[in-house]
């Protein structure tokens, strides 16, 4: 085994554990699946072809892992009544007119790579995904950072694809809203 | 702004082409979907700019993640 090649799994823990944390809300049960991550990856090692970075190949082996925890748990259907306290929609009416117009104009956010560049934006991005009510952040990190596809995730989750969608879209204002207030608006982006 | 282009904008509303903007990440929108939220655009610079914001979010989620 190449103790260099231990190490550099070992770098990419701290960023394993958030995912799998903000994914099954349970850090006991995130340590258990980072740790088997972790293990498969080191007695893997010669699939590792260098084609991707280590990063992203230890993430599609931390999917796997999530979605046998998920199943093991026998699949925690996402009751009914939290699609109604997360799910509605009507939440979001504060954002827009009766007709329909929006309330306030949607900020010029400028260069994305003014921001894009800058650790401290990848700081309050973790944060806000912190802030995401649990199954709105389960439902977002499934679908944008592990890459599930949207069938797979409806039936880990035994939810339909509206549902699905509304609590995407549930968590793209909310993230929207979280960044706009604690970057964009609060300079962090001219800093 | 001109009547014609007022109409066009308002065959659907802010709130439906935010909603339609998100759920064209999971699905293809339908011809008629794309043709209102196309439309729309063409006159509204607030759901413009949403579009912009929906797209730095996509790639910060994108680099978050390589």
């Amino acid at each position: 085994m190449d103790p260099e090649f231990g190490k550099e799994l070992e770098r990419q823990r701290g960023y394993l554990m958030r995912v799998a944390r903000l994914q099954l809300r349970d850090t006991a049960l995130a340590e258990d699946v980072v740790q088997d991550t972790l293990a498969a990856a080191l007695s893997g090692q010669d699939r590792f072809t260098g084609k991707s970075s280590v990063k992203t190949w230890l993430t599609g082996i931390l999917k796997h892992k999530i979605v046998d925890a998920i199943r093991r748990k026998q699949r925690e259907p996402i009751a009914a009544s939290t699609l109604d306290e997360e799910g509605d929609l009507e939440d979001f009416d504060g954002l827009f007119r009766q007709g329909g117009a929006w309330q306030a104009q949607p900020a010029d956010w400028g260069d994305p790579e003014q921001s894009l560049r800058r650790q401290e934006f990848f700081d309050i991005l973790q944060i806000c995904l912190d802030k995401l009510p649990p199954n709105t952040a389960r439902v977002f990190v499934m679908r944008e950072v592990l890459e599930l596809s949207s069938e797979e995730i409806c039936k880990e989750l035994t939810i339909t694809a509206n549902n699905l969608w509304v609590i995407l879209y549930r968590a793209r204002m909310s993230l929207r809203e979280c960044l706009e207030m604690n970057w964009f608006s609060g300079g962090g982006n001219r800093a | 702004m001109n009547p014609f282009r007022q109409a066009i904008g308002h065959l659907v509303s802010c709130k439906d082409v935010s909603r339609l903007l998100s759920q064209a990440e999971e699905r293809p929108m339908t011809a008629w979907e794309r043709l209102r939220v196309t439309w729309h655009l063409a006159v509204c610079s607030m759901c413009r700019a949403f579009e912009r914001q929906l797209a730095l979010m996509r790639e910060a989620i994108r680099r978050y993640r390589s």
